[in-house]
């Protein structure tokens, strides 16, 4: 599996999505290959996908530690644990001062899994900033 | 140091600025060096394995055709005893005491296989618990290192291309919004679909002379002539 051949099908399903969405790919250079996966109508909060020798990252940025309303850190916190387990496919982390959603998945994975995964993903990080609302500026 | 706390050490002090890896490529390489060490131990204590299981099985039916030997030549020497031929059985006697030492040594070598056998088992699974162990931290270190070297091509492509990077409470605002004209659009669509669907059906029904009829100017005149 390699981000060009999961760009060409994404970017050519069309009709044939199994998820109804439409996808716009477009690789981005640097020292491992990334592919920002960018959902029709969301295209504010791409999705980004790497992958490494024994899994598949897909990545959501969420917030910046800016964002944060510093008093109810904690509280975000202890409710983003809390979500943790019942949120689909996917589970909280931060990169560096990013807040973040991520999923991983089997190098083996089939084409049909990473678009799920990836739609799973894009509909958690929006659902996770409406519920998060209170906590940032 | 744990590699765990090894990379949160790093990620904490902020040893991961300016492209310094966690660990460095030279000590990754190291680790892998390690794993594949491992790994060759692990194949020769499993063929060293194979090779002492062997010998105890060879043994173990030594042992067991010794016994025979022994049970049968118990057997020939009460024979010559009811004979009266002493003589031939301590014969026979000697020749059991030999087979009886034979047969001591082999319960011997026998035990001493089955001992190494256990501890061959042993060693390799305690080699195979920490070969997973390696496995599990080298993928802890590559995978930090991977996710670092993703961000910041993600980063630097954010800031080539100028685009602003919104927060996440405007980002889903602009998202709802595009739904939400998304949703009234295609409301509009099945309207004007609806709409165009009703006339259609009031053509068809005048074309039949049902419901209500254009008045043509004759009627018309009808109408007239008849006040």
């Amino acid at each position: 599996m390699n981000i060009h051949k999961i760009a060409t099908h994404l970017n050519q399903l069309k009709d044939a999505t199994e998820t109804g969405f439409d996808f716009d790919c477009t690789p981005i250079d640097g020292d491992i290959d990334v592919l920002q996966v960018e959902i029709l109508g969301r295209e504010e909060i791409p999705i980004f996908l790497s992958i490494s020798d024994n899994q598949i990252l897909c990545i959501a940025y969420l917030w910046g530690e800016d964002e944060v309303k510093a008093d109810l850190k904690a509280n975000m916190m202890e409710a983003m644990l809390e979500m943790n387990i019942p949120m689909p496919l996917s589970a909280f982390a931060k990169v560096e001062d990013k807040y973040v959603v991520f999923g991983a998945l089997s190098i083996n994975s089939s084409l049909e899994d990473i678009e799920l995964e990836i739609v799973t993903l894009s509909d958690n990080s929006l659902e996770v900033i409406t519920e998060m609302d209170t906590y940032l500026k | 140091m744990s590699i765990f706390k090894k990379i949160i050490t790093a990620v904490r002090g902020g040893a991961n600025e300016a492209g310094e890896a966690i660990v460095d490529a030279n000590s990754t390489r190291i680790f892998e060096q390690e794993i594949r060490d491992s790994e060759k131990h692990i194949t020769i204590a499993k063929r060293d394995l194979t090779d002492v299981m062997a010998k105890q099985m060879q043994a173990a039916r030594e042992l067991a055709q010794l016994q025979t030997s022994i049970k049968e030549h118990e057997g020939y020497a009460m024979q010559a005893l009811e004979q009266n031929n002493e003589a031939l059985a301590i014969e026979v006697a000697e020749k059991i005491g030999e087979l009886e030492t034979n047969a001591a040594d082999q319960q011997q070598a026998n035990e001493s296989y089955l001992k190494s056998a256990d501890r061959l088992k042993e060693l390799i699974k305690k080699s195979e618990r920490q070969l997973t162990d390696y496995k599990r931290q080298l993928s802890m270190v590559k995978t930090t290192d991977s996710v670092q070297k993703a961000t910041s091509a993600i980063t630097d492509n954010f800031s080539a291309s100028n685009s602003k990077l919104l927060s996440a409470k405007d980002s889903l605002e602009r998202i709802k919004k595009k739904q939400a004209n998304f949703d009234d659009k295609l409301k509009a669509a099945e309207q004007l679909e609806s709409e165009n669907g009703d006339s259609s059906l009031k053509a068809k029904l005048q074309d039949a002379g049902i419901g209500a009829q254009q008045s043509s100017a004759q009627s018309i005149l009808d109408r007239l002539k008849a006040k």
